[in-house]
């Protein structure tokens, strides 16, 4: 197991002693015994979270765009200097491989962000192209800075015009004496900044924010905060919500871009890229799975725990497991399966994200979510949402300005 | 002779694919005697304390390959099976480097991406593929396999099984496929990866107990059957048993003995008798002749056919062909008694990379370097290496701070060019070749053994009674798999002769400590008695 560069300042403050493994590195899940107060932060103050085992790739060269034009689904090509798009790329077949953020720091010079290793499928389309592709994983570490004052507390460290920085954008900064790129990015759906910065830095990075972060009720979080955030505003996780396509053992566990509720992302009128002609015949003939947001009927959650002298057991921590969804209360017609889920805090829902069959998935649906309560097993009503839950003004707006 | 001395059935050698049918006989009510030559059980699955105070595995240094079900079915378990996993696969390089590769994930991969980033990355994608085609194995290993020149309705349906495992695949697999059974099997994992670092100890598990070479046709597809261990909803595939391979053995002993079943060691048979063309009981080299309704043999097809029935029982054809049938074994052991842990220059001090498998497989050229001498009749001056600790893991196998070090190695020609019955003249300095090839990356080998086994291919067939020192009784070719295991027309654990039976590793689906044989013999048996 790796350690990132800023675990020196976390195992201090990891009262918890609540460790996970992400990819290879361990990673904070909960500094405190309870992760509430960490999500609350990223609501209503600000958050600090550790990104660094994600896995970060530069590609720069003459065909730098057109090389990742051809990979993935959104056509880079188009994409501005300074922008950041979120896409996701698909292998022939049209099913998704990872997802991830392609950020276009200058003309020929791109930093692309991924959930899985990508430098083996990167490097499978590199023939033609004037480009280089360079895995800086590993010297590249990342922080990311959300909540409400995430934007104050980086102000007050940084020489970067943030007011002006617009949502998925990026730009150059300076902190005391070293640089960092800044991503106005995130897994929260907030208000929030991803800062990437060289390992060398990482520590100084940490204590700027952590000590201009005093003043904005800042904290540093772990990832159970972070997995309550990211259901609330219905951002896909692989690996629980979608597989990888390279690596699954059976053939229904692929998924479309449509299918992920991605089809935004996807650009078929253009130069060939890597599944369009599967993409094209999919968005023709229609796609026999969408994902979509539950609301879980809270009424009837309480009313079926109370038939038991019980109020309603609902953990405090987002849950990761496959739950099978009914179109009729006796469980006899089984539509889709949620894949994760979460109480929201903010909004006082019992939600959940789902795979479905398409005819069920228009909102407003009502479908049954599948409840066991004392070894039980029961159904409760759900209305089918659009993924995203939570999706407040202060996200992509500016001071000075509306949203 | 009085009805109750009369068995239902002998079963000829007390490997563990003898016990395993015997027990599946017995466990059925059936009255059963095991007949083994030696004083301990195991065949080559056996453990011996060749040294004070030291256990070797003597040959079957490993498991993986057993089939699970048959651990539920005869209680292992309880009886004592009992596997301990390995969690690495270590390949020390000559230049000072050193690869290891773990059941963590992402540990392995940053270990491969000093060689190739790539190749680190397209690891888990072969993995993929190879447990799909493992899966796809295992329909075919878990059955009795149908002739496809037969039109009989048992055949039939078991092609028509096949023909919908092979359909299961889809069509690249399916394509995939015909690429495993037919390439080598470095051609198969060229096409994956691009950095020699994976294809040496990969490559090797092609050729394991043939006597072919690396880049030699067919070497894929013993592959995959080193692969299939995978399987099974095992995490991790490779395992020792507690107290070396022969706990295994005696697992499988104790179950059939617990079902009711008699072994008696020590007590060789010389012939099947056999009345007007069918098996009818034994005769024991002390003369005493044994009666049964049926007899199973464990030995290979050779000593079977010609050595317990005899050529004038047999049709011509059949003894063409079971001369025909290809043993040629490549392989030995050296097993050795360590005053303390070795330690590898590369990586040195103890770790939790030796607490695996250990491979002298640097590269390609090297294994097919070592097959050149091979094709030439002399052992490998340089060979391929396969060794473990299992003392680091299981302490009942050797004193405190002692240990035992177990090493495959490959090629040892049974038939070397000055005639096999030259292993004897030629054993120590096959032994020298083994350490001076360890000792190039453990430099103070030498000074710590306190005593070495040397099994060259000659032993394993006087001691073990493996024809020509083949550890998987008979080659793991392509022609002599499936219905073709041992003879077409005779697999399916029947012979040519009446009421005699077989389940060694020489019939289908082969060697590796998988116990099928035995198991799926048994199930055979019952059905017809």
């Amino acid at each position: 197991m790796l350690k990132t560069p800023f675990f020196p300042r976390q195992i201090e403050l990891c009262e918890s002693m609540n460790w996970k493994e992400w990819s290879g590195y361990h990673a904070v899940s909960s500094y405190l015994v309870l992760h509430d107060m960490e999500y609350f932060a990223f609501r209503n103050a600000a958050g600090l979270l550790d990104v660094t085992p994600l896995f970060k790739y530069r590609v720069r060269g003459k065909d730098a765009a057109a090389y990742l034009a051809q990979i993935m689904v959104r056509d880079i090509t188009k994409q501005s200097v300074g922008r950041v798009a979120y896409l996701c790329w698909c292998n022939h077949e049209g099913k998704v491989v990872d997802d991830g953020t392609v950020m276009r720091r200058d003309e020929e010079d791109f930093f692309v962000t991924t959930a899985d290793p990508c430098f083996s499928w990167f490097s499978r389309f590199l023939r033609g192209y004037d480009v280089t592709l360079e895995d800086v994983s590993e010297q590249i570490a990342a922080l990311a800075l959300q909540g409400p004052t995430s934007r104050e507390i980086l102000k007050q460290v940084c020489d970067a015009n943030l007011d002006n920085l617009k949502f998925f954008r990026t730009t150059r900064a300076r902190i005391d004496d070293f640089a960092v790129w800044i991503s106005r990015t995130g897994y929260t759906g907030d208000l929030g900044y991803e800062i990437w910065v060289e390992n060398e830095h990482a520590l100084k990075l940490w204590d700027a924010l952590m000590a201009a972060g005093r003043l904005y009720a800042l904290r540093p979080a772990g990832l159970d905060a972070l997995d309550v955030s990211r259901v609330e505003a219905g951002l896909i996780l692989k690996n629980v919500d979608y597989y990888n396509a390279l690596h699954v053992i059976i053939e229904d566990r692929k998924s479309s871009p449509y299918e992920l509720s991605l089809g935004w992302t996807v650009k078929l009128d253009r130069p060939p890229f890597n599944g369009q002609q599967a993409l094209r015949r999919e968005k023709e003939n229609g796609s026999a799975w969408a994902f979509v947001g539950l609301d879980i009927d809270w009424p009837e959650t309480e009313a079926l725990y109370a038939r038991y002298g019980l109020p309603p057991e609902i953990g405090t921590s987002a849950w990761r497991k496959s739950i099978p969804i009914y179109s009729d209360p006796g469980r006899q017609n089984q539509i889709g399966y949620a894949t994760s889920g979460t109480w929201s805090p903010i909004l006082k829902k019992n939600i959940a994200l789902a795979t479905i069959q398409a005819g069920y998935h228009e909102p407003g649906t009502e479908v049954q979510f599948e409840m066991t309560v004392e070894h039980t097993r029961h159904t409760v009503t759900a209305i089918v949402h659009k993924p995203q839950f939570f999706n407040p003004e202060r996200k992509t707006s500016n001071p000075g300005s509306t949203a | 002779m009085s009805a109750n001395s009369t068995y239902d059935a002998i079963v000829v050698g007390g490997g563990h694919n003898g016990l395993i049918c015997a027990a599946y006989l017995a466990r059925a009510g059936r009255r059963v005697l095991v007949l083994e030559k030696r004083h301990v059980l195991g065949g080559a699955a056996v453990s011996e304390e060749i040294y004070p105070g030291f256990t070797f595995s003597v040959a079957s240094y490993v498991v993986s390959l057993f089939r699970p079900h048959i651990i539920r079915e005869l209680e292992l378990a309880k009886h004592g099976y009992e596997i301990i996993p390995l969690d690495c696969s270590f390949l020390p390089l000559p230049d000072g480097d050193s690869l290891a590769r773990w059941a963590d994930g992402n540990r392995s991969r940053r270990e491969i991406q000093r060689f190739s980033r790539k190749d680190a990355e397209v690891y888990p994608e072969f993995s993929r593929v190879m447990t799909l085609m493992g899966k796809f194995a295992k329909q075919i290993i878990d059955h009795p396999a149908p002739d496809m020149g037969s039109l009989r309705l048992k055949d039939l349906f078991g092609m028509a099984r096949l023909g919908k495992a092979f359909k299961s695949l889809g069509p690249d697999l399916f394509h995939l496929n015909l690429k495993l059974l037919t390439l080598s099997a470095v051609d198969f994992l060229d096409l994956w990866f691009e950095s020699e670092i994976l294809k040496g100890p990969m490559s090797a598990s092609g050729i394991i107990g043939t006597f072919k070479g690396v880049r030699s046709p067919g070497t894929a597809y013993v592959l995959l059957h080193h692969y299939m261990g995978e399987l099974d909803g095992a995490f991790r595939s490779w395992g020792f048993s507690k107290g070396g391979t022969g706990g295994v053995s005696m697992a499988c002993a104790r179950a059939a003995e617990s079902y009711g079943a008699e072994i008696r060691t020590s007590a060789p048979v010389m012939k099947v008798t056999v009345n007007k063309g069918r098996a009818d009981g034994v005769v024991l080299d002390n003369g005493d002749e044994l009666k049964a309704k049926l007899v199973v043999s464990n030995l290979d097809p050779r000593r079977t056919y010609l050595g317990l029935v005899g050529e004038e029982h047999l049709d011509g054809d059949v003894v063409k062909e079971i001369n025909r049938f290809k043993y040629r074994g490549s392989s030995g052991k050296v097993n050795l008694a360590l005053d303390r842990v070795p330690e590898f220059a590369c990586r040195p001090g103890d770790g939790d990379h030796i607490r695996g498998d250990i491979a002298i497989a640097p590269n390609v050229d090297y294994l097919e370097r070592a097959y050149d001498e091979a094709k030439y009749g002399a052992f490998s001056r340089r060979p391929f290496i396969n060794a473990v600790i299992p003392s680091l893991t299981d302490p009942t196998v050797a004193p405190p701070g002692k240990h035992v070090m177990s090493c495959f190695i490959q090629y040892a020609p049974y038939h070397l060019k000055e005639g096999a019955e030259d292993w004897p003249h030629q054993r120590e300095a096959f032994g020298d070749a083994v350490v001076d090839t360890l000792a190039e990356y453990i430099p103070g080998l030498r000074d710590i053994i306190l005593h070495r086994q040397v099994l060259t291919p000659w032993d394993l067939e006087q001691q073990m009674g493996l024809t020509e020192g083949n550890i998987f009784q008979g080659e793991l070719s392509l022609e002599q798999l499936l219905f073709q295991r041992p003879l077409a027309g005779f697999a399916n654990y029947k012979t040519s002769i009446h009421n005699l039976w077989m389940c060694g590793s020489g019939t289908h689906p082969g060697g590796g400590v998988m116990g099928a044989g035995g198991e799926l013999a048994a199930k055979s048996i019952l059905k017809m008695i």
